[in-house]
C-alpha cells in the first residue's frame, strides 16, 4: 500500500492506496464522487475527465498513486454552492446533453478549452472535444454550448 | 490489472538502482499507454516505478541550432512552448497532433520514444530530424535507435533523459489520423536538414518507423510534391490489419509526404 495526500474539491484527502488503483476508482469508489464517469474504460470516451494540477486529464488512465500531492478538481468542485460554473450554465441553456452520461466529462473539457481559449472556433471546440465521445447528440448542441459558455464567461 | 508495489524515484540515479535491483520492474512515465496496458493485462511488472516527477527530465533547451526536450515533458508543453513553435515549427504541430487534449495532458516525449508504437508520431520526428536520444549510459543517434516495431536500442535499465532535436532548414508532418483512436494510420515526417532530406514514415511500417529512402533522393533533387511522381512505398514492407490493409497504408504513406512537402512548399 502507499500512502497518499490531495487535495479534491478544496477538501485535504489522505488515504492508503494499492499500486493498481486507478484514481477514477478511487474518486468514485471511496470517496463516492460518483459524477465521474467511468464510460469505456480505455482511454477513449473521456467521461471520467478530471482537473489535475490545472490540466484536464482522463482519470481511468491514471493511476491514484500518481495523483499524491495533486489539486483536483471533479464535476462536483465547478459549482459554487447554489450557482452553477459557466459551462454548466450552458450546457443547461443549450441542452447539450441528452442522457447526460458523457456529461461530466463534456463539461470537464469544455472547461479546459476555455481556460486555454477564452474565444474558442467551432474547429477549436471540435479538436478541444476530440478525447470525449457522446453517443446520444451528434455534438451540435455541445458545441453551442462552448460557445455560449464563452459568452457568459465573459460577461 | 495484476497486483504490482507501486515506487516513485527522485532522480534518474535513483530509477536506475530500482530497476537494477528489481527485474521485472517497469518505468512509469506519463501512463497514457502503460496504464492502458497494464489494465488489459498485457504486462505484470512486480513494480511500476514512476519517474514522471523527476525534474531532472523535464523542460526544453533551444541551444544554438538544436531543441533538447527531456523526457518527461509532455505533449501539451511540447505544443505550447514558443521556444518550439520558433525553431522546429513542425514539431510543435506534431505534439499537437497526438491523442487528445486530455491525453497531451499526461503523455510524455521520452514514453512514446522509448515504447515506439508503430503507429506513434514522435518516432517519425526523431529519425526525420536525425535526433538523439541521450540516455542515462550514453547517446544513441536515430538511425540506430528505432529496430522495430516496439523495440529500440535500449538495453535493459536504460533511461532515456532526452533527446536532441538539430533545427531542420525547414520541416513538416502530415498525418492521416485513425478516425477512433487518433493513431497515425501513416504519418510522414520529411524534413530539409540543409545536408539532405529525411523522410520518416510512422503508421505503415511493419517494421515501426522507417525512412523512406527514395523520396529522400528524389527531394533532394528537387524540393517538391511532383519529385515524388512515380515513387510508391513497398506495401510488402506495410501493416495490414483490420483497419486498413498493406497496400492502403503504403498508398497513404506516399499521399502524407507529398502532402508534407506541399506544407513546406506552400
Amino acid at each position: 500500500m502507499t500512502k497518499i495526500s490531495f487535495t479534491i474539491n478544496g477538501k485535504q484527502v489522505s488515504t492508503d492506496v494499492e499500486g493498481r488503483t486507478l484514481l477514477v476508482d478511487l474518486i468514485r469508489d471511496e470517496l463516492r464522487l460518483t459524477g465521474t464517469h467511468v464510460g469505456c474504460d480505455t482511454s477513449q470516451c473521456g467521461c471520467c475527465t478530471i482537473e489535475l494540477n490545472g490540466d484536464m486529464v482522463k482519470s481511468c488512465a491514471m493511476l491514484a498513486a500518481q495523483a499524491d500531492g495533486a489539486t483536483i478538481t471533479t464535476i462536483e468542485g465547478l459549482a459554487k454552492g447554489d450557482v452553477l460554473h459557466p459551462v454548466q450554465q450552458a450546457f443547461t441553456e443549450c441542452h447539450g446533453l441528452q442522457c447526460g452520461f458523457c456529461t461530466p466529462g463534456m463539461i470537464m473539457a469544455s472547461v479546459g478549452i476555455l481556460k486555454a481559449n477564452p474565444n474558442p472556433s467551432d474547429d477549436d471546440i471540435v479538436k478541444g472535444l476530440e478525447g470525449n465521445l457522446c453517443r446520444c447528440t451528434g455534438y451540435v448542441n455541445i458545441i453551442k454550448s462552448v460557445k455560449r459558455a464563452a459568452e457568459l464567461m465573459k460577461a | 490489472m495484476y497486483a504490482f508495489e507501486y515506487l516513485r524515484a527522485g532522480s534518474v540515479a535513483e530509477a536506475g538502482a530500482l530497476l537494477a535491483k528489481n527485474p521485472e520492474a517497469k518505468l512509469l512515465a506519463g501512463g497514457q499507454t502503460f496504464i492502458p496496458t497494464l489494465k488489459a493485462r498485457l504486462a505484470q511488472p512486480s513494480h511500476v516505478i514512476d519517474i514522471g516527477r523527476i525534474a531532472e527530465l523535464r523542460g526544453i533547451t533551444v541551444s544554438g541550432a538544436t531543441v533538447t526536450i527531456g523526457a518527461m515533458t509532455r505533449h501539451a508543453e511540447v505544443a505550447a512552448s514558443a521556444e518550439v513553435r520558433a525553431a522546429i515549427p513542425a514539431l510543435a504541430a506534431l505534439a499537437l497532433e497526438i491523442g487528445d487534449q486530455q491525453v497531451r495532458n499526461r503523455g510524455t516525449l521520452g514514453g512514446s520514444v522509448a515504447n515506439n508504437d508503430p503507429a506513434a508520431d514522435y518516432p517519425s520526428a526523431v529519425l526525420g530530424l536525425n535526433a538523439t536520444v541521450i540516455t542515462s549510459r550514453r547517446e544513441i543517434a536515430a538511425d540506430d535507435y528505432f529496430q522495430g516495431m516496439f523495440s529500440t536500442a535500449l538495453e535493459d535499465g536504460e533511461i532515456i533523459k532526452a533527446i536532441r532535436f538539430p533545427c531542420p532548414k525547414r520541416a513538416a508532418y502530415c498525418k492521416f489520423h485513425h478516425p477512433a483512436s487518433g493513431y497515425a494510420m501513416a504519418g510522414a515526417f520529411v524534413a530539409d536538414t540543409g545536408a539532405g532530406v529525411r523522410v520518416a514514415i510512422t503508421g505503415a511500417g511493419a517494421s515501426g518507423v522507417f525512412r523512406w529512402k527514395a523520396a529522400e533522393t528524389a527531394l533532394a533533387k528537387s524540393f517538391s510534391a511532383a519529385a515524388l511522381d512515380g515513387l510508391a512505398v513497398d506495401e510488402g514492407t506495410c501493416i495490414a490489419d483490420l483497419h486498413a490493409g498493406a497496400d492502403y497504408r503504403a498508398h497513404l504513406a506516399g499521399v502524407m509526404t507529398r502532402r508534407a512537402v506541399q506544407k513546406i512548399t506552400g
